[in-house]
């Protein structure tokens, strides 16, 4: 692997590995001392040019579980807006040295076009890109569900996820419909139909435009978050009406089989897509994903920065953590 | 003014004869004609003779945007392609919405040289979609503008599409209509297919470009006007001009070659260079094309040659300008995609690049035929030749050209623009003159 820009580009073997990994890396963050020496000398730069806290210390954190020097470049945002252009930055961080880059951008393609174009060197990390992909937040639900579903198999084959929300412009359906269905589960998408993105009847998935049917099927329901814009912009008539059908509430909740999980990427819209009582209920992983992101993204920093280049000679003297955190707040 | 006996052309392909230039026109077509006194020979052995290319839709970008391409880089870059003319369009800064910026570009044209240049006059005032634009004073002006567009941008305003069609009949003008609904492709990136759900690039729908050429034809038809459709690159836009001429409406309709030959699968690289409005659609419509283009339902081949900076290539996909290169290459693209696939003659390619779109521009002058007393607008063409595309060999300013690295068929070895070489041994000429 010299990139993570797409769940589509793993197959079976590369998927199970990360998940394998991460389980190792898990049991890290379980040990008093959460640290590995494994990228001691490495540099992992976090470029930001959307606003996304959360993603930005499960990546700060995992890279700082395994010892690399991070930086974090909040470009803030976007680069059609006059500014630094996205090569400039990436010759920029090319010329500092860093050896992974994590990316997360409005405009869908962003991360390939690091990785293809010729500008930079480094490893390129897909942390969100436009409405194209969330490789690692796909990994991070596999991850969370394998434990909960399917302990001790590699995959999940078999396994039934609906995926309910705004599909199309859904970066973390994507990653998750292509990534699970080639770690073995069913997967069944379920929205209005115009929030079901074009051609998707060719993608390898189910879809439905009911949620009811599916859910009692269902051994995981991710409820996708719906942004309120959307509408303005006709895809459906209104918040309340969008709730009662596709919301997932305590009384739909109990059609789920009994073993079942309920799974946000977040963050929520507590009282849209999903209740307040849903989202803190025993069955929400909700927080655990959060937990196995960091190990997740553990494992992708690791299996792209171990081996693919030298690693330097380790030095005698115990280094201190060593972050730099430039912020350039103008873009 | 120096003659020219050109020996050997294969004129259209279909005889094999030497052409005689004198002062500018085609004086004498034979066998083994005389050579003696002060005639410079041109050996065309080999080489396709085809009447000078005229292209119906080229964006030159001066005024405003002289980083992009100006008159002279750009008639130097379709003389390289085997032009004669090129219609420039209005989509400048100042927009060629008036007699005054027509007359401008129109002038540069000829001071340079390279190619003549008929300028397309906006339809509306600064491309602005609400008020017309002085349209009698640009047909007036030195510049004798017939085309009128708002290329790059759609004239979507029914009333206002009805009242230009009508308008321009009193000097037998026409409008050239860039087809795009422009409420259906908000946003929009690339070809709306399962490619841009997968890639999450906002979808450019064909309905969008349908939609509009179903409601001009119908409106055309009403009118009794003449509509030319620009760019049209769907199956389903194919099949309403079909209908439409079946009914006896007056439309033509243009292809580029990009469209002949390039499909949405490439924009999986979010290489921006494949970004272009109309977006690459899918290989079953690049079908639709080359056959609509060989049976004449799309008339002509125009290049929409769109060159930009390298900065607004040179990034992710949603930043990106629109458009590519297309002069030097259009001729190569057609071999490639019409002739050497047997769908068109060479014959075929003078109708649908030369003598058409003069036609359609109304410009008497150009898009003549290879006879005795016609302008003497030659370009010689070897077909046997290949080469790789490369940026760096572009004329053009620009070297947005989505063919680098791809081997096309053939060479524009000469290019005379009224018996004066604009080209000779590939090479376009420093000094040209006008």
């Amino acid at each position: 692997m010299r990139h993570l820009l797409s769940t589509g580009d793993l197959t079976r073997d590369e998927a199970v590995l990360l998940l394998d990994t991460a389980e190792e890396m898990r049991s890290v963050a379980e040990r008093p001392i959460k640290k590995l020496p494994t990228l001691r000398g490495r540099t992992v730069v976090n470029l930001f040019f959307e606003d996304s806290t959360r993603t930005r210390i499960s990546f700060e954190a995992a890279a700082k579980r395994l010892s690399a020097d991070v930086i974090n470049f909040a470009a803030k945002g976007s680069s059609v807006s006059k500014g630094e252009s996205l090569k400039d930055t990436a010759l920029t961080l090319q010329a500092m040295g860093a050896d992974a880059v994590v990316i997360r951008h409005g405009a869908s393609g962003a991360p390939a076009r690091l990785a293809r174009a010729g500008w930079i060197d480094s490893a390129i990390l897909n942390a969100g890109d436009g409405s194209h992909e969330h490789p690692t937040q796909a990994l991070l639900d596999a991850f969370t569900m394998r434990r909960h579903l399917a302990p001790g198999e590699q995959g999940l084959d078999g396994r039934r996820v609906a995926i309910v929300g705004d599909v199309l412009h859904s970066r973390v359906a994507r990653s998750n419909a292509l990534l699970l269905a080639t770690l073995g589960a069913e997967v069944t998408l379920v929205a209005p139909p115009t929030l079901m993105p074009y051609g998707v009847e060719r993608w390898p998935v189910d879809t439905s435009y009911e949620l009811d049917p599916v859910l009692a099927k269902a051994d995981a329901v991710m409820m996708l978050r719906v942004q309120h814009e959307r509408m303005n912009a006709a895809y459906f008539p209104s918040a309340r009406e969008y709730s009662r059908r596709y919301g997932l509430d305590t009384k739909r909740m109990a059609r789920l089989p009994e073993h079942a999980i309920v799974m946000h990427p977040g963050p929520m819209n507590r009282g849209m897509e999903i209740s307040a009582d849903v989202a803190d209920s025993a069955r929400s992983v909700i927080v655990e994903q959060v937990t196995n992101g960091v190990a997740v993204r553990m494992a992708a920093l690791y299996l792209l920065l171990s081996g693919a280049r030298e690693t330097p000679a380790p030095t005698p003297e115990v280094t201190s953590d060593t972050t730099h955190d430039t912020t350039e707040g103008q873009a | 003014m120096t003659a020219y006996v050109i020996r050997n052309a294969n004129l259209l392909g279909e005889q094999v004869a030497d052409l005689r230039i004198v002062d500018g026109v085609i004086a004498e077509i034979g066998t083994d004609l005389d050579t003696s006194g002060d005639v410079e020979v041109v050996d065309a052995t080999g080489l396709i003779a085809l009447p000078g290319l005229v292209d119906l839709h080229t964006h030159l970008r001066e005024p405003g945007r002289e980083d992009a391409e100006t008159v002279e880089t750009g008639t130097r870059s379709a003389a390289a392609g085997g032009y004669t003319l090129v219609h420039a369009m209005a989509n400048t800064d100042p927009v060629a919405d008036t007699a005054g910026v027509v007359e401008q570009v129109w002038r540069l044209g000829r001071e340079h040289g390279y190619c003549d240049v008929a300028p397309v006059g906006a339809v509306t005032v600064g491309l602005g979609g609400e008020r017309l634009a002085e349209l009698g004073a640009m047909a007036d002006s030195a510049a004798r503008v017939r085309v009128f567009s708002d290329d790059g941008k759609c004239v979507s305003d029914a009333v206002l599409m009805r009242r230009a069609l009508e308008y321009v009949k009193a000097f037998d003008g026409v409008i050239a209509q860039h087809s795009q609904e422009p409420r259906l492709t908000e946003g929009a990136q690339m070809n709306e297919g399962e490619l841009s759900g997968v890639l999450g690039l906002v979808g450019w729908p064909a309905v969008a470009e349908e939609a509009i050429i179903a409601r001009d034809v119908l409106l055309a038809e009403h009118v009794g006007s003449r509509l030319h459709v620009c760019h049209l690159s769907t199956r389903g836009s194919v099949e309403i001009v079909r209908w439409a001429k079946s009914r006896g409406i007056d439309v033509t309709a243009e292809v580029t070659p990009h469209h002949l030959l390039l499909t949405d699968q490439l924009a999986a690289t979010y290489d921006p260079l494949y970004k272009v409005n109309p977006p690459l659609r899918t290989a079953d419509d690049v079908a639709a094309l080359r056959e609509a283009l060989a049976e004449g339902i799309i008339d002509i081949v125009a290049t929409d040659h769109a060159p930009h900076p390298s900065e607004d290539k040179d990034c992710e996909w949603a930043a990106a300008a629109f458009g590519m290169t297309g002069l030097e290459t259009a001729l190569s693209v057609v071999q490639h995609t019409m002739v050497d696939t047997g769908l068109l003659d060479w014959a075929g390619v003078a109708a649908r690049m030369s003598a058409k779109p003069a036609e359609i521009g109304r410009v008497a002058a150009h898009g003549r035929p290879l006879a005795v007393g016609e302008p003497a607008n030659v370009v010689l063409y070897d077909p046997a030749a290949t080469r790789v595309v490369r940026r760096e060999d572009a004329v053009s300013r620009s070297r947005n050209t989505p063919y680098a690295g791809l081997e096309l068929p053939g060479r524009v070895v000469a290019t005379f623009l009224r018996g004066r070489p604009t080209v000779l041994d590939g090479t376009v000429l420093e000094e040209v003159s006008a």
